[in-house]
């Protein structure tokens, strides 16, 4: 369990099926690197991040595949090598963090120490229990704590043993943000000090653009989308990275007509008789689309607007309008219902009010083809 | 008369609780994680002693443990005495006989703890063995502790297996259970109801005992330590 922490890097490849009670089953199918540092694993909730995890950890056994950390191997199908989780120098911090309930705080840390002298072990878990900042909880049981205190004595039990790898499995959900934030700090800190791979699962766009350096986004058990955050955004064709990038109005629709010489084609939104114009894409034509538009990006005007490059005017009426700190969400009825954000500032020189006539203007390049 | 009867009968169930603590620990551990396919042929076998006749047992019991059976013949030709009618004869009966009783409360115990906390031990770098002292013991001890009292409890009232293999010799095999019987035999009342009063007493106080520690709780419990 106790091994130097020299960067490393943590290579995956690995398949595994699951047979379907129900319906075809699921297959998970995956290849990645991830160096020293935060790698976000991003995506639905059942798109197979935790059973990547669990792989990785030893937990589940893959079908077939590698997994290595620097030139270690942790499994390799071909070779027929399996290490128990207990020797793979993995810290997994799982989602429901299991921590020991019939042991304090200071026992739960020291758990994974066993191996060493008693002065050693009273050494390193005070420095993590001061690092994470739960040294005054050191007597108390899980039980006798907050969720982010646990949060914390979790993530100080996994770190206390220098792992080669860590494996965070949507550590901060269910926590405030100012509370979030903190464990975060302290994360990145130690990150600073202990160069080693970690793996970061969520489904929390706020989380993927605080830690991100590389994001790996999966879909159905596949990786669809990698690089950084920004490159991953650039490109939003898959609908998970849509709603990473944060696209509050996704429609279904389908190809009403093609216009190479302008470079756009039109989109009939599924179940209306609202066209949008959008950037001509190669797409098969029978082939279901979804269109993404994010909610900042729309335009509303009080007037019919003249005189414009954007291709899409559409006119509406306000449902409702809700403020949310320095933002007002607007849902603006075209046919299909749209959100739009606004400030407080448009709003009132607008005299923007539920239930009046408003024109949405969206340019061709802000209507995002998915697939 | 009483006191022999009851010293030889607490001393069996003292025995035969230790030999079931060190029996039933690793097969309730071995039937709560094993995932052997045939697993549920131990199960049945280990509950068995529950809805069986202790006769069926006891006989079974004898002749295993009689000259006829090679275990039987083994054990003569080791000790020089046969195995029936004897104190130890009584424990082997004794421990197959209440085996469900320890073994069932320390298995549902043991399954009822999350398995997630077995993973966060294994992924701390705990060996199996370390994980069982540290976690799966701890934390199923309220179940350990109703096996091993209600193994004992069984063990202070067993009366037909005792009664098959043991016989009724005072000082080597005659329990209270056997002394009762054999008092209101000789239609000596009063002293029937004064023995079965004191069996009726320690069991009472045993469950008592019991309950009032599994009302604490497991953390409360394991405090104690």
């Amino acid at each position: 369990m106790i091994a130097s922490t020299s960067a490393e890097q943590l290579n995956v490849r690995l398949k595994k099926s699951f047979a379907g009670s129900v319906g075809p089953g699921f297959n998970l199918e995956v290849e990645f690197a991830a160096a020293a540092g935060f790698t976000i694993l991003f995506g639905a909730s059942g798109a197979g991040k935790t059973t990547l995890l669990d792989c990785i950890a030893g937990l589940q056994t893959p079908d077939r595949g590698q997994i290595a950390i620097g030139q270690t191997a942790l499994f390799d199908s071909e070779s027929r090598t399996n290490v128990p989780p207990s020797r793979r120098s993995a810290g997994y911090l799982l989602q429901s963090l299991a921590l020991f309930p019939h042991m304090t705080v200071r026992q739960n840390v020291q758990y994974g120490l066993a191996a060493l002298e008693k002065s050693e072990r009273e050494a390193r878990s005070r420095e993590v229990l001061e690092s994470f900042r739960i040294a005054p909880l050191a007597e108390r049981r899980p039980g006798e704590i907050s969720g982010g205190e646990c949060q914390r004595v979790a993530l100080a039990r996994a770190l206390v043993t220098r792992p080669r790898v860590l494996l965070l499995d949507e550590p901060l959900t269910a926590l405030d943000a100012v509370t979030k934030a903190q464990i975060l700090d302290d994360l990145r800190a130690w990150n600073q000090r202990n160069q080693i791979p970690i793996l970061y699962v969520t489904h929390h766009r706020e989380e993927v653009f605080a830690l991100g350096e590389s994001v790996i986004v999966i879909e159905s058990g596949r990786i669809i989308a990698r690089g950084s955050p920004h490159e991953v955004l650039q490109r939003p064709e898959a609908e998970t990275v849509a709603q990473l990038a944060g696209f509050e109005n996704i429609f279904d629709c389908s190809v009403a007509g093609s216009h190479p010489e302008q470079g756009t084609m039109t989109c009939r939104i599924a179940g209306t008789s609202l066209d949008l114009e959008v950037p001509l894409t190669r797409v098969a034509a029978a082939q279901p689309l979804r269109v993404g538009i994010r909610a900042g990006d729309i335009l509303v005007a009080s007037a019919p607007p003249q005189g414009l490059s954007a291709r899409n005017v559409l006119p509406g009426v306000i449902t409702s309008l809700q403020q949310q700190g320095a933002k007002v969400i607007a849902k603006v009825d075209c046919g299909p219902e749209f959100e739009v954000h606004l400030t407080p500032g448009a709003r009132q020189s607008l005299h923007l009010e539920a239930g009046v006539r408003v024109w949405l203007v969206l340019k061709t390049y802000s209507c995002h083809l998915l697939q | 008369m009483i006191i022999q009867a009851l010293t030889l009968t607490l001393r069996l169930a003292i025995v035969v609780s230790a030999i079931l603590m060190a029996i039933g620990l690793p097969l309730a551990y071995w039937l709560t994680f094993s995932r052997w396919r045939w697993k549920f042929f131990a199960e049945a076998i280990v509950a068995l002693p529950i809805v069986l006749p202790p006769t069926v047992l006891g006989f079974y019991v004898l002749v295993a443990i009689g000259p006829l059976s090679p275990f039987g013949r083994w054990y003569q030709a080791l000790t020089g005495h046969s195995l029936a009618f004897t104190f130890e004869g009584l424990v082997v009966g004794s421990v197959l006989y209440s085996l469900p009783f320890a073994v069932q409360p320390m298995a549902a115990s043991f399954a009822s703890i999350d398995r997630k906390l077995l993973d966060a031990s294994a992924l701390l770098g705990a060996s199996r063995w370390r994980t069982f002292w540290h976690v799966v013991l701890p934390l199923g001890l309220p179940g350990v502790l109703t096996g091993f009292v209600l193994s004992f409890a069984h063990t202070l009232g067993e009366f037909g297996v005792v009664l098959m293999i043991g016989g009724n010799i005072p000082g080597a095999t005659q329990t209270v259970s056997i002394l009762i019987y054999d008092q209101v035999e000789a239609l000596n009342y009063a002293t029937a109801n004064r023995t079965a009063l004191i069996l009726l007493f320690l069991c009472f106080a045993l469950l008592t005992v019991l309950y009032g520690l599994r009302r604490r709780g497991t953390w409360n419990l394991w405090e104690w330590r």
